[in-house]
């Protein structure tokens, strides 16, 4: 696996607070990776180290295996698609998509140009300014501008937050292809689990500046290492010491055979989903339990004395 | 509603009427009429005010009072650019210096041009100290010129194309500048091809505010010129006062008038163009 991009024990600190805190990864090439976490966890900061806009208190950033972390931005071959876009809105798609490419010369810029502007689907579209395109639009022209550079790394600080819902799933879709076909390694920031999940080769999952766990979607989900990740990744039902996801648990009206794990709870409400019910319970001991199953099962009335059961490997379990 | 309106625009309709409308058309008036004997006006109506703005004498003047305006306001935009572009990335200390920028304004205009004049001339403080430390050997002729001219408009108009600039680049994105030099665009392509051509609004802004008043400029021309140096503004005053000329004076006020206006439409029909 030859790596790209590779930090180590990078912090940032400012006088108030630090933001980013120690921490380490290896990208690889080709990788898409994403750094997840709630807003103020470091993400977005450790993408903007990355890129040369801040500069870090301590550790070393290195770019296909040499320094980095004292460049400037426009000294580093990687380039960043950002939040709000940050298209030139006097300039039109085309000049927008040129911009970078200024410099380096050459008679095939026309032609890089084209083929980028194919790629995300804007041609046609070359001679509108900024103000003239939706915002899904803006987003691809943003991520043209970058692509078009052959960066060694494609830093994405939220890129699909400022879309609406319904046009995020479909861009999320176009954003993974054209990740794939370009063969661009992409480190992606995102606070959206879901966005993080369906994307992703390998997610780092951030909070309070460290790097909680790094791993595929699958054990980030899976196999979490701490609290905070389990309960960042989608619901978690705390039993104890031990966390159950909803879809993991079942009810039952009887206690379970041998081999499951059991508690009696109250069923306290059901709310219809579409795709499943969520059932709200009560564990004997008071606390509550949401237990998520098809619809096409069993119907629990509030009130209803039932057992909760589910298996001993899906129980998470930290020390 | 609508009387209600009309009644809080009175006000200001009977200024603009009184003060500025009907002096206007006074002054188109007499600038068709003769000129009397002992100044004022007499019949009968005629062009011949009009007739005479075409001598080379008076076209000189209208050229010179360009580029001595032209010449401000491009030194103006030069030395205000730089400043403004300071001041919008100065944090917290943003107050104090745009509050350095505006303190010339606490004194009279008037005052600070004589001021220049006891700095600039023959026995004056700069003359006096080269002098005094044997630079020069003979007073160096910084009074009475074009450039003493240009000096005393370029310091009166500086903060005129300071604050539209500052406007204009305090609002400026700073991710743009971000994903310039993230594009590999060094500072001063970044500055090039991003925050000047952004700042635009503010430069024609600047532009226009200081062109517009140097060009009928009259007291820095009458100080600082010391009449050597004579511009549009000064020719007006001089046919209202010693020659005695209103309707010429009133033709040149006119002329003046139109090729500002002239000049505001184009400028307001380029920014209509380059938005699109």
């Amino acid at each position: 696996m030859e790596c790209v991009l590779e930090l180590r024990g990078v912090s940032k600190h400012y006088p108030s607070h630090h933001a980013v805190n120690g921490v380490s990864l290896n990208l690889a090439r080709g990788e898409f990776f994403s750094l997840l976490g709630p807003s103020g966890c470091g993400k977005t900061t450790t993408l903007r180290l990355v890129a040369g806009f801040e500069e870090p208190t301590h550790g070393e950033i290195r770019l296909n295996g040499s320094s980095i972390q004292h460049l400037k931005p426009y000294q580093r071959n990687v380039s960043t698609v950002f939040q709000n876009y940050a298209l030139f809105p006097h300039l039109t798609v085309r000049d927008n998509v040129e911009f970078g490419l200024r410099r380096r010369a050459g008679n095939h810029i026309g032609d890089r140009v084209r083929d980028v502007i194919d790629l995300v689907q804007l041609a046609g579209k070359e001679s509108r300014r900024p103000a003239q395109l939706s915002g899904g639009e803006r987003q691809r022209v943003a991520l043209a501008r970058s692509l078009v550079l052959e960066p060694d790394v494609l830093l994405l600080d939220e890129p699909l937050s400022a879309l609406d819902p319904n046009l995020r799933k479909q861009v999320r879709a176009e954003l993974k292809a054209i990740q794939r076909r370009v063969g661009i390694t992409f480190l992606f920031v995102t606070h959206d689990q879901e966005e993080a999940l369906s994307l992703s080769d390998r997610l780092g999952v951030m909070n309070k500046g460290h790097l909680e766990q790094i791993g595929t979607p699958e054990e980030i989900y899976l196999q979490p290492s701490t609290r905070f990740v389990a309960s960042f990744l989608g619901a978690v039902n705390w039993i104890g010491d031990v966390g159950v996801r909803p879809e993991a648990m079942r009810i039952a009206r009887e206690p379970s055979r041998n081999g499951h794990r059991s508690r009696p709870a109250t069923i306290v409400h059901s709310t219809f989903l579409g795709n499943c019910v969520h059932v709200d319970t009560r564990l004997s001991d008071g606390e509550p339990a949401v237990v998520e199953i098809s619809r096409l099962g069993e119907a629990f009335a509030p009130g209803e004395a039932v057992h909760l059961w589910w298996e001993p490997a899906d129980e998470l379990r930290f020390e | 509603m609508n009387r209600l309106r009309a009644w809080f625009l009175a006000p200001t309709w009977t200024v603009v009427i009184t003060l500025f409308l009907a002096p206007l058309a006074i002054i188109l008036g007499y600038s068709f009429l003769t000129r009397g004997v002992y100044g004022g006006i007499t019949s009968p109506w005629t062009l011949e005010s009009y007739q005479r703005l075409v001598d080379p004498i008076y076209l000189a003047i209208l050229w010179r009072s360009f580029w001595v305006a032209g010449a401000s306001t491009a030194l103006c935009l030069l030395l205000g650019f730089p400043l403004a572009l300071f001041i919008s990335r100065a944090g917290r200390h943003k107050n104090f210096y745009l509050g350095l920028v505006m303190l010339p304004f606490w004194t009279s205009f008037l005052v600070r041009t004589y001021a220049w004049m006891f700095l600039l001339r023959d026995t004056g403080l700069l003359n006096t100290l080269l002098q005094k430390l044997g630079v020069i050997h003979s007073p160096l002729p910084l009074l009475y010129n074009d450039g003493a001219v240009i000096l005393g408009l370029v310091y009166g108009y500086l903060p005129f194309t300071v604050l539209p600039l500052y406007a204009t680049l305090e609002r400026l994105d700073r991710t743009l500048l971000e994903a310039a030099a993230d594009l590999g665009a060094k500072p001063w392509a970044a500055l090039a091809r991003v925050t000047i051509p952004l700042s635009a609004p503010g430069i024609r802004a600047g532009a226009i505010l200081v062109f517009i008043p140097c060009l009928g400029a009259y007291l820095t021309p009458d100080l600082l010129g010391g009449g050597k140096s004579v511009m549009i503004g000064n020719l007006i005053q001089n046919q209202f006062t010693t020659a005695r000329d209103w309707p010429f004076g009133s033709a040149v006020s006119l002329v003046l008038m139109a090729i500002v206006m002239v000049l505001l439409f184009a400028i307001a029909r380029g920014e209509g163009e380059s938005l699109l």
